[in-house]
């Protein structure tokens, strides 16, 4: 199978390492080469922040370049549009409609741009948009983001759900483990 | 068992494996988890020392001593402990001596973009260049072989993207390996007599070890169609095999030092093109070059910054794929001190104050951001201590009134002390701002001297650092918290005036530390607010000027450092 390739952008702190450790995870079993790259360290302190996931027969590039991505999943509305020319031609980008305002926008030197899920599927992408902080919530916490774009995703693989509850046990604590199953299913059935 | 590993976390395997049992590093990105995964492993004694220097020498320490060691460290690392580094090359080691140093081509996080290779070359000590986390496992290991076989240490050269890439590594079982200590004088006292009976031994080896590279499986050959033939090495190789499959002959070098000759001359002669894809410096190009060959390189990739499959498909003609786009100017989102950080306060007490101010390596460094723009110079660790008391000795009282150094706690015990020691010494009236908020924080919260926690969080030893600066002469020594803007101010005020040195310790921890409790979030009367922009002034991430001033009350922690520059009170909760 060629590579697929899947940029996981956000905001620093928003909490992607999780939902690469998951899509990471029911690649590897499904006997998938994987390689999930991060960036940690200074980014982390609110900036932009960008994740690869790359998988097929033989991974070897650590990162995914202009024009590659399959999908982008969006943990910011921002961000989604940041990373657009990395999106392949007839991509599909999965973003939460969450907006937070950059420095250059609070500090009022930048404005934050109007109807960007409009301009993203006008430049070609398709997209899936969804308040994933308010799914999240309705789950119980605000902090399943993550998951709720998970669910979303899923819908583009034809892995049993059983499969993705298995990966889902494997990543997060117990304790918070119904509350991200039902972020999961929320992002699905939306 | 396969699983998918964090380069860092497959070294730090390698290390376990190979029987590894002394750890000593100072944290740096991208180096970090090496240590933070071997301290997993209860057969390795690991710990943070206070920089690479003493990393490096507690290292060879307990080689001396008969145990497999390492220490790790980010490419800059390597220049602190380039002292011992260069000298343990001539005395060589008794149990195996790994040094794990990873490279930040495209500086994702580093001060700039040096590469490790010129070192091993200079101190003319083998280095082995893993490209994906199964072979940071197997190279650390090799690593071990290699050091005791050939009686050297051995660098382990990772990068960004071996080190923060997880791929899939299959693992094995520990072996024990110890030896005894045997006195030898000749071997481990480098005197100018002893030392010189020692460098024509390391030129011997350096010989010996360019055989090994001759047939060792680190450097192989990939046949393809004879046609374009490609040097590669470290995650350069991967882009090659990206853009090219199998049609390049690829000749993959995985020991950056010693370079084979005739390995070199082979491969040139069985291929039509010759071609060298290497990151940063045309280190292996140039030895190519100098064993008379004479393939393209750096005339047609760039010096600067990391490679990607598109670069190469650029520089060999390929095409390359179109993205989308929008016409849509996207606002950069630089990193920035998070909501609640001990920093800003302080900083912006600096900025309100228009002090000079040099700076350092961590979080801080964000302050010289809009819209602080608080910081003047950011060299190299602990350099603002040092650098102010020349900027101060040069300029003297016109530069004392107005100028600062900061640096954070875990820096300062990297190597601000010794410039403190220069300005108690040579007595220049500068002010050190001790930034102590409990914790190495831009790495990702790594235990310091001064937190009373080891590398495991359990109790361990704590420098005072008020008794530390005031028996290195510092009599003007000063506590305050920098939630507190007006006792900041007072401070800052006060030690600027002062005719002689001064420390401030600004002391609060990280707010990001599980241990720290927050206040409720401060939230906007607006009823109150004008729309001043006065809170604006601090740059944080958590507030943002709708018509009225707006708190996001998922970040805010109530530090209460925007309620103190409100003239209205316009700010409320936060307790």
């Amino acid at each position: 199978m060629e590579t697929k390739n899947i940029m996981i952008v956000g905001v620093g702190g928003q909490g992607s390492l999780l939902a690469s450790k998951l899509l990471g995870s029911i690649l590897l079993s499904k006997g998938y080469d994987v390689k999930v790259s991060e960036v940690h360290g200074m980014s982390q302190r609110g900036g932009s922040v960008v994740t690869y996931v790359r998988f097929g027969d033989k991974v070897y590039s650590p990162v995914i370049d202009k024009g590659e991505a399959d999908y982008i999943v969006s943990f910011e509305l921002l961000e989604a549009a940041r990373y657009l020319p990395f999106l392949k031609k007839g991509g599909r980008i999965v973003t939460n409609t969450q907006q937070m305002d950059p420095m250059p926008v609070i500090t009022g030197v930048a404005e934050y741009p109007a109807n960007l899920v409009d301009k993203m599927e006008k430049a070609g992408a398709n997209v899936d948009a969804l308040d994933c902080l308010s799914l999240a919530e309705e789950a119980g916490t605000s902090k399943a983001v993550n998951l709720v774009l998970m669910g979303r995703l899923s819908h583009y693989f034809d892995f049993p759900q059983t499969e993705w509850e298995e990966a889902i046990k494997a990543s997060v604590p117990a304790k918070f483990l119904d509350a991200n199953l039902k972020a999961f299913k929320l992002g699905k059935e939306n | 068992m396969k699983e998918l590993m964090l380069g860092n976390k497959a070294a730090a395997r390698g290390l376990y494996e190979a029987g590894c049992a002394f750890v000593s590093s100072y944290p740096g990105t991208p180096s970090t988890e090496i240590t933070e995964e071997a301290v997993k492993y209860d057969e390795i004694y690991c710990e943070w020392a206070p920089n690479e220097k003493v990393a490096m020498e507690a290292a060879f320490g307990a080689s001396l001593a008969g145990k497999r060691s390492f220490c790790g460290m980010k490419h800059v690392g390597l220049n602190v402990a380039a002292d011992p580094l260069y000298t343990m090359s001539y005395t060589g080691v008794n149990a195996g001596l790994v040094i794990g140093v990873a490279d930040d081509a495209g500086m994702h996080s580093s001060q700039n973009e040096q590469d490790s290779r010129h070192h091993a070359i200079s101190s003319k000590v083998p280095m082995l260049e893993p490209a994906d986390s199964a072979e940071a496992r197997e190279f650390a290991m090799l690593a071990y072989e290699i050091s005791e076989e050939y009686d050297t240490p051995v660098i382990l050269k990772m990068c960004t993207r071996v080190s923060h890439c997880q791929s899939i590594v299959e693992t094995g079982e520990r072996t024990e390996h110890s030896k005894e200590y045997v006195k030898d004088i000749p071997k481990y006292v480098m005197t100018p007599a002893n030392a010189i009976r020692k460098h024509p031994k390391v030129e011997e080896r350096t010989a010996r070890l360019i055989e090994y590279a001759e047939k060792s499986p680190l450097n192989r050959v990939e046949k393809g169609d004879g046609k374009i033939g490609i040097v590669c090495d470290s995650t350069s190789y991967l882009y090659v095999k990206e853009v090219f499959g199998e049609s390049a002959d690829v000749l993959k070098i995985g020991m950056a030092n010693p370079l084979p000759v005739q390995l070199f001359k082979d491969f040139a002669a069985s291929v039509e093109e010759l071609y060298v894809v290497e990151e940063l410096d045309p280190v292996i190009e140039n030895h190519m070059k100098t064993i008379g060959l004479c393939p393209k390189g750096k005339d047609m990739l760039p010096i600067t910054g990391e490679f990607s499959q598109n670069i190469l498909r650029n520089a060999f003609g390929k095409e390359v794929p179109g993205g989308l786009s929008t016409d849509e100017e996207i606002p950069v989102r630089p990193p920035a001190m998070c909501a609640g950080c001990p920093h800003r306060g302080l900083f912006y007490v600096l900025a309100k104050n228009k002090c000079t101010v040099l700076g350092d390596i961590g979080c801080y460094t964000l302050a010289a951001g809009a819209p602080l723009n608080a910081i003047e110079m950011t060299l190299c660790m602990g350099a603002s201590v040092s650098a102010t008391h020349g900027y101060v000795k040069a300029l003297g009282q016109e530069a004392s009134e107005h100028t600062v150094a900061v640096l954070g706690d875990s820096t300062f015990m990297h190597s601000g002390m010794t410039g403190l020691a220069d300005i108690a010494y040579n007595e220049s009236a500068s002010t050190v701002i001790i930034l102590d908020n409990s914790i190495t924080g831009m790495t990702g919260h790594q235990q310091n001297p001064t937190t009373g926690l080891n590398i495991k969080g359990e109790p361990a030893g704590k420098v005072d650092l008020e008794a530390l600066v005031k028996a290195m002469g510092i009599k003007r020594v000063v506590v305050v918290d920098p939630y507190n803007l007006e006792e900041c101010d007072k401070a800052v005020k006060e030690e600027l005036k002062a005719d002689e040195p001064s420390v401030i310790i600004s002391r609060r921890p990280c707010a990001l530390l599980k241990t720290v409790k927050h206040n409720p979030p401060i939230y906007v009367n607006p009823d109150k607010c004008k729309s001043c922009k006065a809170c604006m002034k601090i740059g944080c991430p958590a507030i943002s000027m709708k018509d009225k001033a707006v708190i996001d009350p998922t970040q805010c922690v109530g530090c209460g450092v925007c309620t103190q520059l409100c003239k209205f009170d316009a700010m409320e909760g936060g307790k």
